[in-house]
């Protein structure tokens, strides 16, 4: 079998096999799976920072909780319907990400690493301090369950949820790919490749880096509405620094610059944590700590043994 | 309200200010160095503040012996930390600054992970000697004795290491590493030893600000985060590579954090991020810039 | 005559270093005009004032009448410059196609489409494929950049500079490190551009100097020294006292009168 009927097959094996879950796991398996996917998510919108674009970034966690936070409040004041919560959350994310990204992308490398880094500070700041909005450290509950399209019942039961969020997932994992293959995407990987010879052929390398922190942004902001649908419940440390890390491991452990790497890295992180954590009686940072350690020494080109990809020469490679 | 009345009422916030900024220099100009120099990510810098703290928690017994003694080991340990995390990071310089991000910032995971095991999840009271405990008197104000000698320290400190930085040979040759390691190597300079060499003199002068700061920022899980942050934001808008950069860095976001927070609570969080937007919007390479990276 | 670029005192200072200086200029439309002077003279750093990657510390770069001085980079660009670099500068993990790609999808305006993948876009990529063709790439479009010999990745250079549909192409060393058989098949590329495409071109390979250029420019330590005819520039004493510090320079200019 040639290359490309064997990656469609594994592919299709896979989508029945996620479909399939509910049946197949018990209820703490398939709120873990639900976990995976919004990580995912997370992860993919770092890797379009980081792999794709080439700012390493430790701050999406800081839009991943206004996106979990807007969900929740608009859940509970506006409406319960799940498309409406994400849309909205995706937008007022892409909003706060414009002014904070405009600061960020004026630098490159370590300095818009720790601009992000400080971006992930303030906003969990920001979720402790402003009491009336977020409700502090005693973290947003009372989250109704979530009506995915107006018309439909609510969603009770956690195989219910998966399925929703399966879906939004697959839907965003198929729009963003398309971003990565357009010319668009072309253009993010030139700026990563070399910045100073797109601005030589006419790029404004700065607002097109922009854009796509603000695409990520948004991405961000719909995993944390998908979050809250999920565990019904947000903490200002969802959008703080543990989470931003986390994120950056998933996508140097799957492979910087792939985005179904990025996915499988969440997949480690998250089984690592929630499921080995439990193991070792709540020293899970100890475990993750080494797992970075190990995962920076062990794997360089991580799950998906890529540094990174151009759309052009996949295809090449799966021709040959 | 007259601008004298405003000053008198904020004196003391404005003097917490410098020290705090002075306690962020001691941490930042390790950083900013390493960064410079080395183009290192080094994301275990907090937790080099947090071994100093919890250094000066197990010794500090009350007397100035045994501050001297939190020295000592302080600096002994956090220099011995400096060259372990040179080390790890070496085979890394050709991977970029993700991975050594990454690198250290599982270190810093597993040692804030042992340390909260062995010292308990609660920020613990590192007092100061007694001989510098109380509180004096300046200009009707009560203020602790500790910070004031502590603002005498580290501005002295601070004094050494810019001349030690700017103004000598030795400095001269670190500053040049910064600017141009490939032709400082031409000249027969081995920047390897230099490199480690800097790295362990950060690390060391974090783990110093540790155990001097304890009283003021005391040991406890999320220190070191906290630590890290406000010293990369202070490398960040001091500018990389710069002892002087990261004075004023540190002194400015010192009082931010301090002062601004007083005269405005409200607004707190976004101090600290306007600060930085404001600083870079002018000035994008920081402060002070070594390194001339932009062109046009 | 119609001057397609225009430098009026332009001067670029580095602290204390000057490394161009007060240079006056005028670039008629369609000429071939080549920039020549020992190392150091301000070549690379003139083409970096004109296309906009260095700003200048003084005088006016005017481009097609307009002034151009304080306009960043990218948008000279899109107004009609491109410049190649002294040392190839490409996206090497790309492949060929890509790398001329990414400049004609920005002339064609559709950097910004989100839905198509890139290399669907079959009249861009055509076009692309022709213009790696024209610098003899064409054989291998999906080879990655980072594989292809030195002289090879300056054939590329020159490529991804042309499909920007440039009005005012500006070659920096451009046959540098190229065999005589590469070389050749640049000036014969050169000599094949219309005359909408007005060429400048630094070289120190003079053979290619005198068979392309129609107007010399000589630069010595950052000042103009002079601009004339190749044949004016060959005789100059002055340039030749520049290049070598010496009189006698038959070796270096053959038939040049001593």
């Amino acid at each position: 079998m040639s290359a490309p009927v064997v990656r469609r097959t594994g592919l299709v094996a896979l989508v029945l096999a996620l479909a399939a879950a509910p049946f197949l796991v018990d209820e703490y398996a398939i709120q873990t799976m639900s976990r995976i996917l919004v990580f995912g998510l997370l992860a993919m919108s770092v890797n379009l920072l980081t792999g794709v674009t080439g700012l390493p970034t430790l701050g999406q966690s800081a839009y991943f909780g206004v996106g979990a936070y807007t969900a929740a409040i608009v859940s509970t004041s506006v409406t319960d319907v799940g498309i409406a919560q994400l849309l909205l959350a995706g937008a007022l994310t892409a909003a706060v990400a414009l002014p904070t990204g405009w600061v960020a992308v004026r630098a490159r490398g370590v300095a818009f690493l720790m601009i992000t880094l400080a971006i992930g500070e303030i906003a969990y700041s920001a979720a402790v301090r402003w009491k009336d909005v977020t409700r502090g450290t005693d973290g947003y509950s009372g989250i109704p369950a979530v009506v995915p399209l107006p018309g439909m019942p609510s969603l009770q039961l956690d195989g219910l949820v998966y399925y929703w969020v399966l879906a939004v997932f697959l839907v965003l994992f198929v729009l963003v790919r398309l971003l990565v293959a357009s010319p668009f995407g072309l253009a993010l990987r030139g700026i990563r490749d070399n910045e100073a010879r797109m601005r030589a052929i006419g790029y404004p390398t700065t607002g097109y880096a922009l854009a796509g922190y603000c695409v990520a942004g948004a991405l961000a902001g719909m995993a944390g509405s998908l979050y809250v649908s999920v565990q019904r419940f947000v903490s200002p440390g969802d959008a703080g620094f543990e989470i931003a890390a986390l994120a950056l491991l998933a996508v140097i452990i799957g492979g910087v610059g792939s985005m179904w790497g990025a996915c499988v890295g969440a997949a480690v992180v998250i089984v690592t944590r929630d499921y080995l954590g439990g193991y070792v009686a709540g020293r899970a940072p100890l475990l993750l700590g080494i797992l970075f350690v190990a995962a920076v020494y062990l794997l360089p080109r991580g799950i998906a043994g890529v540094r990174a990809r151009w759309p052009a020469r996949e295809r090449a490679e799966a021709r040959a | 309200m007259g601008v004298l009345e405003w000053f008198d009422d904020n004196l003391v916030s404005m003097v917490d200010g410098v020290a705090f900024g002075l306690l962020l220099f001691t941490l930042a100009v390790g950083l900013s160095l390493v960064f410079g120099m080395m183009d290192v990510l080094n994301l275990a810098h907090g937790t080099l503040y947090l071994v100093g703290a919890y250094t000066a928690y197990s010794l500090s017994d009350g007397s100035l012996l045994g501050l001297a003694a939190a020295l000592v080991v302080g600096l002994l340990v956090g220099g011995l930390g400096g060259v372990v995390l040179a080390g790890m990071t070496q085979p890394l310089a050709n991977r970029g600054h993700l991975d050594q991000a990454v690198l250290t910032l599982g270190v810093s995971f597993i040692v804030a992970d042992v340390l909260a095991s062995t010292y308990g999840a609660e920020v613990l009271p590192a007092d100061p000697p007694s001989a510098l405990r109380g509180s004096v008197s300046i200009l009707g104000h009560t203020y602790p004795v500790y910070r004031l000698v502590f603002i005498g320290v580290a501005a002295a400190l601070a004094l050494v290491v810019w001349a030690l930085f700017e103004r000598s040979s030795l400095g001269a040759l670190v500053r040049a590493t910064v600017a141009d390691r490939e032709m400082v190597r031409a000249l027969g300079v081995d920047t390897r030893v230099v490199l480690v060499a800097v790295f362990a003199f950060g690390a060391a002068l974090a783990a110093l600000g540790g155990v001097f700061g304890a009283p003021i920022l005391g040991p406890g899980p999320g220190v070191d985060e906290t630590v890290l942050v406000l010293s990369l934001v202070v490398v960040v808008v001091g500018g990389l590579g710069s002892v002087s950069g990261a004075l004023l860095g540190a002194l400015l976001i010192g009082q931010v954090q301090t002062l601004g927070v007083a005269v405005v609570p409200e607004y707190a969080p976004f101090l600290l991020f306007g600060t930085m937007l404001v600083v870079l919007a002018v000035r994008p390479a920081g402060l002070v810039s070594l390194t001339n990276r932009q062109t046009a | 005559m119609t001057a397609v670029l225009e430098l009026a005192q332009v001067s670029r200072h580095f602290g204390t270093l000057r490394a161009v200086s007060d240079v006056t200029l005028q670039v008629r439309a369609g000429s071939r005009h080549a920039v020549i002077g020992p190392n150091g003279a301000g070549k690379s750093t003139l083409f970096a004032l004109v296309a906009g990657s260095l700003r200048a510390t003084g005088g006016r770069v005017l481009f097609e009448g307009a002034d151009v001085t304080t306009v960043p980079e990218p948008r000279r660009a899109r107004a009609g410059i491109a410049k190649t670099f002294q040392h190839s500068s490409l996206f090497l993990s790309a492949t060929l196609l890509e790398n001329v790609l990414l400049a004609m999808q920005q002339r064609a305006g559709r950097s910004r489409r989100l839905l198509r993948p890139a290399t669907a876009h079959a009249d861009l990529v055509e076009r692309a494929h022709v213009r790696l063709a024209d610098v003899g790439l064409g054989d291998r479009p999906l080879a990655t950049a980072g594989t292809l010999s030195h002289g090879e990745r300056r054939q590329l250079e020159v490529a991804v500079a042309l499909a920007t549909d440039p009005r005012l192409l500006l070659l920096d060393e451009p046959a540098a490190g190229m065999s005589a058989a590469e070389t050749a098949a640049l000036t014969d590329l050169v000599r094949s551009l219309p005359p909408s495409v007005t060429v400048m071109l630094i070289e120190h390979d003079l053979d290619v100097v005198f068979e392309l250029a129609d107007t010399v420019t000589v630069l010595h330590l950052g000042e103009h020294l002079m601009t004339g005819t190749p044949e004016a520039v060959r005789a100059s004493s002055e340039v030749q006292t520049a290049y070598l510090g010496a009189a006698d320079t038959t070796e270096l200019f053959p038939g040049a009168r001593p």
